[in-house]
């Protein structure tokens, strides 16, 4: 069996299940980074969004194949980082947790839409977060949270 | 024994391809989930498989005369962001899935696919596009509209791949795409519109339009569209309702967990109407 070598968080790993199991499956069971949600498993609700090469994705739709030589990060990875740090005193803020399973898949693909548009309009992050479903909060403070970190966070992006 | 395999590069898939069949897997955003099973469990796709997401040579753009030439594993997203791609194919792959999807998944692999709600389909018909197919035999091109003969049903031989989409570019004064969907990200269509036209001191010089998710492929008319060019925007509007009734005898939507023929066929029709209306604006 091919073995799959990628940069998980920082470091290289090298797994060998095979090639057609979802990065999604490989996050949680093999290496144990339950911070990537499975939410409705079909690419609808964001919960399992990582970063490939940087950008957000759906891990549920993932091959492992298809991570050969990138580079992944998950929320796990991602929380070491000064940016998160921002961005988790800006969500608490304004209020944009709250049962909190979407919230891993947001903040990636807050990272991601901030990584490509440092300042973006409240119309771009809707575009940004339009693949991350929350059921609680109704969406407004979560891109009031956004809006937070993208003024004070401005250079760190 | 399945086999999966990631060829390292483009000539030794053309040659894997060539030795037995293989599902082709790009993004892999429709096939992973088509083929799920349960969590934890790899998805089950059945016969032997051939990884394509990682092959750069087939991970370029470019704009050669008045072509646009899309690499097969260029992402969605990097169609979107590319300079040179035209405002109306921008507005219809800015219309599908989300980024999380449009990062990995290709219009390749939305050709491959051959859903009758295939958005990206829509404005590749309206521009005539073609698929480059490669085997080790050497290549072919095929238009769209010939290469998609069904639902999840296209005619390429087991040894083919696609290497890029040809997009002979237009220059037209009005466009529009839309798409209706259950959500504003992540639908799947109920029914989406293309339309497209070069109108010259009045005269339509260009007039092309194509319906999604209302037949088994998309619906374009070259006869209807032929017989309006050359006609002024005030003969446009007293032809739109035979322009309509002729569309209507050659959509067939069906009833399915997304809407219903009577919805589809309504709103096509309207989405029809609504374009040639605003043509006099």
């Amino acid at each position: 069996m091919k073995t799959i070598e990628f940069i998980l968080n920082g470091e290289l790993v090298r797994v060998d299940d095979p090639l057609n199991t979802r990065l999604l499956d490989i996050l949680r069971n093999r290496f144990k980074l339950v911070g990537t949600k499975e939410g409705c498993g079909e690419g609808e609700c964001g919960a399992c969004s990582v970063l490939i090469d940087h950008k957000v994705v759906n891990s549920c739709m993932v091959p492992l194949a298809n991570v050969c030589g990138k580079t992944v990060m998950t929320i796990e990875g991602y929380r070491k980082t000064t940016r998160y740090n921002l961005l988790e005193e800006a969500f608490m803020n304004q209020g944009a947790v709250q049962c909190g399973f979407c919230t891993p898949g947001m903040i990636m693909a807050t990272e991601s839409l901030l990584h490509s548009n440092p300042h973006p309009s409240v119309e771009e992050i809707k575009i940004g977060l339009s693949g991350n479903l929350c059921r609680c909060t109704g969406y407004q403070m979560i891109i009031k949270a956004v809006l937070e970190a993208s003024e004070k966070g401005a250079g760190l992006w | 024994m399945v086999k999966h395999c990631i060829p390292s590069n483009y000539k030794e898939a053309l040659v894997k391809l060539n030795e037995e069949p293989y599902q082709l897997v790009a993004g892999g955003t429709d096939l992973m989930v088509q083929h799920r099973l349960w969590g934890g469990v790899p998805v089950d796709l059945m016969n032997h498989v051939l990884f394509l997401a990682n092959l750069s040579e087939l991970k370029s753009i470019q704009k050669q005369g008045k072509c646009l030439r899309i690499g097969a594993m260029m992402s969605l997203q990097d169609i979107l962001n590319h300079p040179d791609t035209s405002s109306l194919l921008k507005k219809a792959i800015g219309e599908m899935a989300s980024p999380g999807i449009r990062h990995i998944a290709t219009l390749a692999g939305n050709i491959g696919n051959a859903s009758p709600a295939g958005d990206g389909l829509v404005p590749l018909l309206l521009y005539d596009a073609f698929v480059v197919l490669e085997s080790i035999d050497g290549t072919r091109e095929v238009r769209i509209q010939d290469y998609i003969i069904g639902p999840r049903q296209t005619i390429r031989k087991q040894n083919e791949l696609i290497r890029e989409i040809v997009v002979p570019l237009k220059d037209f004064t009005n466009e529009t795409f839309v798409k209706v969907g259950g959500r504003k990200a992540d639908a799947i269509s109920k029914v989406s519109f293309a339309g497209a036209a070069r109108i010259e001191e009045g005269i339509l010089k260009d007039i092309r339009f194509a319906f999604g998710a209302v037949y088994k492929t998309v619906v374009r008319s070259k006869e209807v569209e032929e017989s309006l060019i050359g006609r002024t925007i005030s003969e446009l509007q007293t032809a739109i309702p035979t322009i309509k009734k002729k569309m209507d005898a050659l959509i067939h939507p069906i009833d399915d967990q997304r809407s219903n023929k009577k919805y589809r066929r309504l709103v096509a029709l309207n989405l029809l109407e609504t374009f040639l209306k605003d043509l006099s604006l």
